[in-house]
């Protein structure tokens, strides 16, 4: 692994203070503290309805939170729409369901925020999705429509489209969990060169495997807190919690 | 096959076997007969029944329609020449036929205009309905309005220029203050400079009103199909995009926006379109100033549009209701803002859902225009109920009459149902 590249720098990337979210009554998000440097990759588990994804989502306000305060490189989370723009214009997101646009072939999918939101020219729009298209190893499938792609290449299409507005922090919930087996694997790789070239990133996975090659902290949560965090391999081994524990044996168990 | 390629690859297919035709899965007319109208006793009965009918219809209307007489002056004269036989008198379409078209009182000698008018109406609509024409071609559909307009009222041609730089101007107005001082001011300043410079513009085209001028004629003297044609087009166009704001406004978080919407689509919708029409041609004046003389067709291209834009509205919510919050998601995490997302994302989505809807609302408006008629405007079948029965030389050719009517309206309704077929298929990329 190209350690040298995926270096950590003292720069915070998202700071995210005493964070609560409510659905309704429905305590969600509990005093969430969180900070993340730049180039750090971050992978957060735990079981299902634990607040992993609200949490992620409220980085980008996709959820808006009640309480504390979400700081993404410097700019502070208010309900200031401006404020809101900036933040997503600097945070891709992936989604379970790759959420692509079926009514645009593939090229228009990935030239469409850079052309309407960075004002690029469409040219080097263009040639930018090509290159992303490059990178996620489908160029070859520009112009069809998404629905004429397969599970994981339309989540590579989507990984690439996030990529075309140069977002400096990538968020990902539960990228390949949508994925038959086969396809998780190309995937995975594309995340995996993504965080070798110093991406910073916050995971929603249940993939270990990738957790223990390319993360440098693990967060597991639970009913709506963070319950531990720490370096994969201290994770893995030495679970300190008891619903850590629990959690990781069902996991890992079969 | 390229030589470098057969020498890099040890096996390189050069002669590629003959394409066999695909299984011949109808193979002759009988086949297909036995197939699809004679499969089982039951089918084949119905098949002979539906024959049975069919002809019987074909032997008792054709000679109807071939022996039609076509040059009398009168439905007695017809009978004259019939003597009793069973054949229509299309000579009132040939005598009356100008009075369906273009109604009672438009002078027969400006009868080009309105035709012109309906010719043009095709090259405007082109390229907005096909996107392979020329985009250089919108801005005559961008001119059309006026110049349609300018046709059929006559009068100066000043008029409608004035009130189409009034609406660039408006539209400048706009688009300047609302990058600088956010949308609702920009709204303010461009109705108001729209305003001012149409205001500004009468004064122009009122001192010169022989200016490039057409002979004036009064709404009251439009009728016929073309009365049906201006009503029809021009709520559809206006319905569409009112349609569709109200449709977002319904989806609005904005709680008063929201409540104006859905306020307005309820209300509408739970009224009959008669009723509507009742208030535009009595009702309405009370709620002018005295002395203020809005014109007739004016307040029913007001109510009738509204009451398709209530109808739209719903079926466009349908249609945003069925895309999956994911393709709002993505939108909003790749930063476009609310206008952005809606107009590259979720309509495009959402009005492909609806075209049928749409269509449907469409095909429905324009039959309705003929409810005009109920407050005494001589549209096609107002005219045809009015002065042309009630006239003492055609009373009674209501087959031949109304036959023709039921034409027209089939052949338009017809046509949009094949255009928006058509636009269905050329739209379908999900490949499901
Ligand atoms: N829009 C919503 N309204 C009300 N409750 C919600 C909403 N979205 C999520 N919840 C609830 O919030 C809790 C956390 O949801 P969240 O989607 O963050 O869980 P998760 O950890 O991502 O789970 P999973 O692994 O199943 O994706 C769940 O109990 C869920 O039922
Ligand atoms: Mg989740």
């Amino acid at each position: 692994m190209a350690e040298a590249q995926m270096k950590i720098s003292d720069e915070v990337a998202i700071e995210i203070k005493n964070m609560n979210k409510w659905y309704g009554t429905f305590h969600v998000l509990r005093d969430i503290d969180l900070t993340v440097q730049r180039g750090e990759r971050i992978v957060i588990c735990g079981p299902s309805g634990s607040g992993k994804s609200t949490l992620i989502r409220c980085i980008n306000a996709l959820e808006e939170h009640q309480a504390g305060q979400i700081t993404v490189d410097g700019t502070l989370l208010s309900s200031d729409l401006k404020n809101i723009d900036t933040i997503r214009k600097e945070v891709g997101m992936c989604f379970q369901h790759f959420n692509l646009f079926p009514h645009l072939t593939i090229l228009e999918n990935l030239t469409l925020a850079p052309i309407w939101v960075r004002k690029t020219p469409k040219k080097e729009a263009e040639e930018t999705a090509m290159h992303y298209l490059g990178k996620v190893k489908i160029p070859d499938q520009a112009n069809k429509y998404p629905g004429q792609l397969s599970g994981g290449q339309q989540q590579r299409v989507a990984i690439a489209r996030s990529l075309c507005m140069k977002p400096r922090i990538m968020l990902f919930d539960e990228p390949t969990s949508a994925l038959d087996p086969e396809m998780i694997k190309e995937v995975l790789d594309t995340m995996i060169e993504l965080a070798e070239e110093g991406m910073t990133m916050l995971c929603v996975t249940h993939e270990m495997g990738f957790a223990r090659q390319v993360a440098n902290r693990v967060i597991f949560m639970d009913a709506g807190q963070i319950v531990e965090q720490n370096e994969p391999e201290e994770f893995f081994n030495n679970p300190k919690s008891e619903r850590t524990q629990l959690f990781l044996s069902q996991i890992l168990g079969h | 096959m390229s030589d470098k390629n057969s020498q890099s690859v040890s096996y390189v297919r050069e002669t590629f076997l003959e394409q066999s035709p695909p299984p011949l899965k109808e193979a002759g007319v009988v086949k297909w007969m036995r197939e699809n109208l004679f499969s089982g006793w039951a089918n084949s009965l119905l098949t002979i029944v539906a024959i049975y009918f069919v002809v019987n219809i074909i032997i008792d209307v054709w000679p109807w329609f071939a022996n039609g007489v076509w040059n009398t002056k009168s439905l007695a004269e017809c009978r004259e020449i019939l003597q009793g036989a069973n054949a229509a008198c299309f000579s009132v379409l040939q005598e009356r036929g100008n009075q369906m078209l273009f109604g009672i009182a438009y002078p027969a000698d400006q009868y080009w205009r309105p035709t012109l008018g309906f010719v043009l109406l095709f090259i405007a609509a082109g390229p907005v309905l096909f996107n392979k024409l020329p985009k250089q071609m919108l801005y005559f559909s961008a001119a059309y309005p006026f110049l349609a307009f300018w046709l059929i009222w006559g009068g100066t041609i000043l008029t409608p220029i004035m009130i189409a730089l009034g609406l660039i101007a408006g539209y400048y107005a706009f688009t300047n203050v609302e990058r600088l001082k956010g949308f609702a001011l920009g709204v303010v300043a461009g109705v108001a400079a729209a305003t001012v410079c149409v205001w500004l513009g009468g004064f122009i085209s009122g001192a010169l009103p022989g200016l490039i001028a057409l002979e004036v004629i009064p709404s009251r003297d439009m009728g016929g199909f073309m009365l049906n044609m201006i009503l029809g087009t021009i709520c559809v166009s206006l319905s569409l995009p009112l349609g569709i704001l109200l449709a977002l406004g319904r989806q609005s978080d904005l709680p008063i926006i929201k409540g104006i919407c859905v306020v307005f689509i309820e209300f509408i919708r739970g009224v009959p379109l008669i009723t509507l029409l009742f208030v535009a041609s009595v009702v309405l004046a009370y709620f002018f100033p005295p002395g203020t003389n809005l014109d007739l067709i004016l307040r029913v291209i007001i109510m009738i549009t509204m009451f398709s834009a209530a109808y739209i509205a719903e079926v466009i919510r349908g249609g945003l209701a069925a895309l999956p919050r994911g393709q709002y998601e993505a939108g909003d995490s790749l930063g476009l803002d609310y206008a952005q997302n809606m107009r590259l994302i979720i309509l495009p989505q959402a009005l492909k859902i609806s075209i049928p809807g749409i269509v449907n609302v469409a095909v429905g408006l324009f039959k309705d225009t003929t409810l005009v008629s109920v407050i005494s405007m001589f549209d096609l079948v107002g005219a045809i109920r009015g002065p042309i029965l009630g006239s003492t030389d055609w009373t009674g050719v209501y087959w031949e009459a109304f036959g023709f009517a039921a034409l027209l309206f089939f052949v338009i309704c017809y046509g949009i149902s094949q255009y928006s077929q058509w636009l269905e298929r050329q739209l379908r990329t999900d490949h499901r």
